[in-house]
């Protein structure tokens, strides 16, 4: 135990914003499956209380996917206990949090091949091939 | 370093950054600039096509407090890029160059990007006396002047360059005025804070560097999406306001148990700043969150508006002319305000002395 433990501060602030934010989620996730648009949420904008983004990434829960993006540092994106909604933690080279999103969808856009890559990937399997 | 006939986009392709890799970025930079998440696709093309501008810095009457917040803010990759990508041509604490070299530098910087360049300004200027500040021999009233005359827009960084700061508080002994005080004829944005959120600084610099334009501002000149709401309003404790649940001293129950400080001073109801969500420290906390009231540094004269631990309730007699009118006028009120504040110090003095 730490001696910032010691000091005999309790916490039972609640900002009121996690419940509102699992309802946006929720109206998110029904338009989705009336195929209509995803909806991203940035939890950076939100005023939340000390423990609250603990607190709705609990309830999320994490589901059956996990993957890594390793560009410009590392991004784990990881579809939740409820299908469609996925957490995406953008972090810098130095490992700190540049940007946190809900993302209410089927496939995350940055899962997805980008066109100018995949051409820059053909060109590169050419010079291969002719070397 | 991004070269000044290169796009962003070319830019960071040469660098080994994937059109996946560009995405976050320009998701973390649309988040930096209070974007909503549906304008990244919009982002992603404007930053693109961007090329490098030129920014020229100017210190004057200041702490170095605001360049500090930005340099000592951990330079997260993106905050990082944006610095790349920017043309940095000017900054006398930063740079190695000084006297008369560094000066000819900024004037080549000025001729060469005339119309185009962003000046930022730190600190407040001297009017009382213009010798009160110099660089180089040359007077902060002068340089302003001259570099703003030259330039596409001035972004004033930090209270004493957007509205006199410190230096103003009074007796203003300089006669120190802001930036808008002197520069009339260009686009101006206040960056106020004392010192300013690191990201907010970066925000509106990439704001420019996407859009090239100016962002949309308040009534005070200073960019809506972060200072378009008060603290109080985006605070996490807010709840406890509503229900009357409010610290009364700093070590009593209410404040154990992280109740609101508005009767201990927190000027959270008349700020706009945006603390209470992107806070300090990469995200950690805020001034309210550590349990300390918001002291309002990021509004005009919030140096010579009362006690930083008296409730806005009580400061709304702020000025001294106020105070006199307000004794005329109830003297019996003010005799009992008088004897419950004496009171109130024989106590506080009698505690420190237990």
């Amino acid at each position: 135990m730490s001696a910032l433990d010691a000091i005999p501060v309790t916490t039972e602030v609640a900002s009121g914003n996690v419940e509102p934010l699992l309802h946006e989620i929720r109206h998110a996730l029904k338009r989705l499956a009336n195929g209509e648009k995803g909806t991203v949420i940035d939890l950076k904008r939100l005023p939340l209380a000390p423990g609250e983004e603990e607190k709705i990434e609990a309830v999320l829960g994490e589901g059956e996917v996990r993957a890594e993006v390793d560009a410009l540092g590392p991004t784990q994106v990881m579809e939740t206990s409820y299908p469609g909604v996925w957490l995406i933690t953008h972090r810098n080279a130095e490992d700190s949090i540049v940007a946190r999103f809900v993302e209410v969808t089927d496939t995350p856009e940055l899962l997805k091949s980008q066109p100018a890559d995949i051409e820059y990937g053909i060109q590169k399997l050419e010079t291969e091939l002719t070397n | 370093m991004m070269r000044k006939d290169q796009t962003l986009g070319e830019y960071l392709r040469e660098q080994g950054v994937s059109r996946r890799g560009f995405l976050k970025y320009c998701s973390a930079t649309a988040s930096l600039m209070a974007l909503p998440p549906s304008a990244v696709a919009q982002v992603a093309e404007a930053l693109a096509s961007a090329k490098r501008p030129s920014v020229i810095w100017l210190s004057f009457q200041e702490c170095t407090g605001c360049t500090e917040s930005l340099t000592r803010s951990h330079a997260p990759t993106v905050e990082s890029l944006i610095f790349d990508a920017i043309s940095l041509d000017y900054h006398h604490t930063l740079q190695a160059a000084a006297g008369y070299g560094a000066e000819a530098a900024r004037e080549a910087a000025m001729e060469e990007n005339e119309g185009e360049y962003i000046l930022v300004v730190d600190g407040s200027i001297p009017v009382k006396n213009k010798a009160f500040s110099t660089i180089a021999g040359i007077s902060n009233y002068d340089m302003l002047v001259d570099a703003a005359s030259k330039a596409y827009a001035v972004v004033a960084v930090g209270t004493c360059a957007a509205f006199g700061g410190l230096p103003m508080a009074n007796p203003n002994p300089t006669g120190a005025v802001s930036v808008s005080e002197i520069v009339k004829d260009k686009p101006i944005i206040n960056v106020s804070g004392c010192p300013p959120i690191p990201v907010v600084i970066t925000g509106v610099l990439a704001h420019f560097l996407t859009f090239g334009t100016i962002p949309e501002l308040d009534a005070l000149g200073r960019p809506a999406a972060f200072f378009g709401q008060n603290i109080h309003d985006r605070c996490y404790r807010r709840p406890f306001y509503e229900r009357g649940q409010f610290a009364e001293t700093f070590d009593d129950e209410g404040a154990r148990k992280g109740w609101c400080l508005y009767k201990l001073g927190c000027k959270g109801p008349t700020t706009y700043n945006a603390c209470a969500t992107l806070k300090w420290n990469q995200g950690t906390s805020f001034p309210i969150q550590s349990g300390h009231g918001c002291i309002g540094c990021s509004e005009p004269s919030f140096w010579d508006k009362g006690g930083f631990y008296e409730p806005i309730s009580a400061g709304m007699w702020g000025s001294r002319e106020a105070l006199l009118g307000a004794a005329a006028a109830g003297a019996v009120l003010g005799v009992g305000s008088a004897i419950a504040a004496r009171s109130r110090k024989k106590k506080a003095i009698a505690e420190e002395e237990v």
